[in-house]
């Protein structure tokens, strides 16, 4: 059925739903953005990349409950109505969120830290599983049939934002005060920001009035009291379940994580380049970036999801490889000629109640600009006198990269081309997916393979990439760092297929109340 | 284009084994490692991305064998 629309009260309907979606992609993002800081304070420092791998699988569990997020939540959602369930998922992922800030360290209470943070990225997950489904729906089924695309295009926008706060946030957070009270303290204050925003979005949702198309099925007697079994035991739902993950949805997961997560743990890790100018270049090809979730969005209502879909998965499959190995140029070191004569070593004596470090820090000019930073710290004990060229056998060594304002601004149109992609598969994702699906089962339906497809197979991209980058590097491969970027490129293929062979125009206008 | 989703249904059905197969030769050696990162790294990958993956991919390919993504098959219910 088309529901009257006007434009005033769309605008309301879309800052509510996208303003809480927002603040959730927010709290989510943060645990990820500051993978390495919670990495080293919730594990054990032995082997940092058993930690690092550990923190990683712990994103990855906020992922791979999602689905049973979208199961609990869809089915209420179904069943009791959307409002009251995605108010329930607002507070669920703030308060874990804020939680979070609360845990102590692993220094102090050993390994009850990570089973507490684990356990709260859980409860992350499963509000977020919840979160999209009754947003995206709650949009749709207020907006009239031609304008569904542009209307819920508002609600992905809400994802690369949320990043992008999180990513301003820790920024300021971590420039407004030192380093040692950063590492020691500051890190906490973005997760207990997030209570503030959460408050925010809650006064604002919990003025919104009930989906049109779900209360008028409600007073009808026409909603269903076993969502679940209606979606996943029903063929022919099943069908459309099973062609939505593995058409559109796995393509938008594994395309909009390369673009973004993807992109940032490789300029940091594998390009070694200075989280500082790492987090710059993110916030600007994001502001850069998002204004494209509206246009596709608004272009397929007018020539269909479908194209647009495919498009970004068919860029995206023939671009990545070049991207990235263009993006690695800029610190292929062996390329550039280093001005030997400018090279600066310092060493000082660093003290603590606890600690003694002998520092030695070595930056290096390249002709084009780059500086190398090495920093070599030795650990000695409360006895010792630092010497040069002590290779003792507690020695860490750290070296970031900052590039060129030149090279920068190239890796800034190089992460901005590949949000670009992202937006593609995702700005008609919600859309397309709706309308797919009848009202009383709507937001069950949607939300399981979307969580499955971009929850788990989106939410597993990094490590699984970055396992493969690591293989490569470890066997010899010139270029290793290219292979973590099989895992999207092939998945993304293989969704391509589908969506061209088996998605027809007539499949798209199945539900349009 | 009905007939070209029925041949792909096959191909799918053996993408499922194809795919079961290399997760459980993947999966199967993380998981007896003995290393952390292996032991979660082999869960995953043997008791979620498999069953997903393999089951969906095995019932996608058997409905297009059997037509259910046939044009006059859109509207039945």
């Amino acid at each position: 059925m088309d529901m009257p629309e006007k434009k005033s009260s769309m605008w309301r309907v879309v800052a509510a739903s996208a303003s809480g979606t927002l603040i959730e992609w927010y709290d989510f993002f943060i645990f990820g953005s500051m993978a390495s800081i919670l990495s080293a304070k919730f594990f054990p420092h032995t082997n940092p990349s058993a930690a690092f791998l550990s923190i990683l699988a712990t994103f990855g569990a906020g992922f791979v409950v999602r689905p049973f997020g979208g199961i609990i939540f869809g089915r209420l959602g179904d069943m009791i109505g959307r409002k009251y369930t995605f108010m329930v998922t607002l507070l669920l992922m703030g308060i874990s969120t804020c939680l979070i800030g609360f845990v102590p360290e692993y220094e102090t209470i050993g390994y009850l830290a990570p089973l507490l943070v684990l356990l709260l990225r859980l409860l992350q997950g499963l509000a977020l599983g919840g979160e999209y489904g009754g947003a995206a729906t709650y949009v749709a089924e207020h907006s009239k049939k031609g304008t569904r695309g542009f209307w819920t295009s508002w609600i992905q926008t809400s994802a690369s934002i949320g990043m992008l706060i999180s990513l301003v946030v820790i920024f300021i957070t971590r420039n407004s005060m030192s380093p040692e009270s950063f590492d020691s303290w500051g890190w906490r204050i973005p997760f207990l920001a997030s209570v503030f925003m959460i408050y925010i979005s809650y006064v604002i949702r919990r003025r919104m009035s009930e989906s049109p198309a779900f209360a008028k099925a409600k007073s009808e007697g026409a909603t269903s009291k076993n969502p679940l079994k209606e979606s996943f035991g029903n063929r022919y739902n099943l069908k459309f379940v099973l062609l939505a993950l593995f058409g559109p949805v796995i393509a938008q997961g594994v395309v909009w994580y390369t673009g973004h997560f993807y992109a940032m743990n490789f300029m940091e890790n594998t390009m070694v380049v200075d989280s500082g100018q790492v987090i710059t270049i993110m916030v600007v090809a994001l502001l850069l970036g998002s204004p494209f979730y509206t246009l596709f969005g608004w272009l397929s209502d007018k020539i269909g999801r479908k194209l647009v879909l495919m498009a970004g998965m068919l860029l995206a499959i023939i671009c990545f490889r070049p991207i990235y190995r263009s993006m690695y140029e800029t610190v292929d070191l062996a390329k550039k000629t280093e001005l030997t004569s400018k090279a600066i070593s310092t060493s000082e004596l660093y003290e603590t109640a606890s600690a003694r470090d002998s520092i030695y820090t070595t930056e290096k000019f390249y002709d084009d600009g780059t500086v190398l930073k090495e920093v070599r710290t030795v650990h000695l004990g409360q006895a010792g006198t630092p010497t040069v060229g002590d290779d003792t056998k507690n020695v860490s060594i750290t070296k970031a990269i900052n590039v060129s304002s030149s090279a920068k601004w190239k890796l800034i149109f190089l992460v901005f081309i590949q949000i670009v992609f992202g937006t593609l598969t995702y700005s008609p994702l919600a859309a397309f997916l709706v309308e797919l699906f009848p009202v009383r089962i709507r937001y069950t339906s949607f939300s399981v393979p979307y969580n499955v497809g971009i929850g788990i197979m989106g939410g597993l991209l990094p490590a699984v990439s970055v396992f493969l980058v690591t293989n490569a590097k470890r066997m010899g491969d010139p270029a290793f760092y290219l292979q973590g970027l099989w895992y999207p490129i092939v998945l993304a293929g293989i969704s391509l297929l589908i969506t061209m062979v088996y998605i027809t125009k007539k499949m798209t206008a199945l539900h349009t109340d | 284009m009905n007939t070209v989703r029925k041949i792909f249904g096959v191909i799918w059905m053996l993408f499922a084994i194809a795919c079961a197969y290399f997760l459980i030769t993947f999966g199967v050696p993380k998981l007896v490692s003995g290393t952390q990162e292996g032991v979660v790294f082999g869960i995953i990958i043997l008791f979620i991305l498999m069953p997903l993956t393999v089951a969906g991919l095995a019932v996608f390919g058997y409905y297009s064998v059997t037509g259910e993504y046939d044009e006059n098959k859109m509207a039945d219910k």
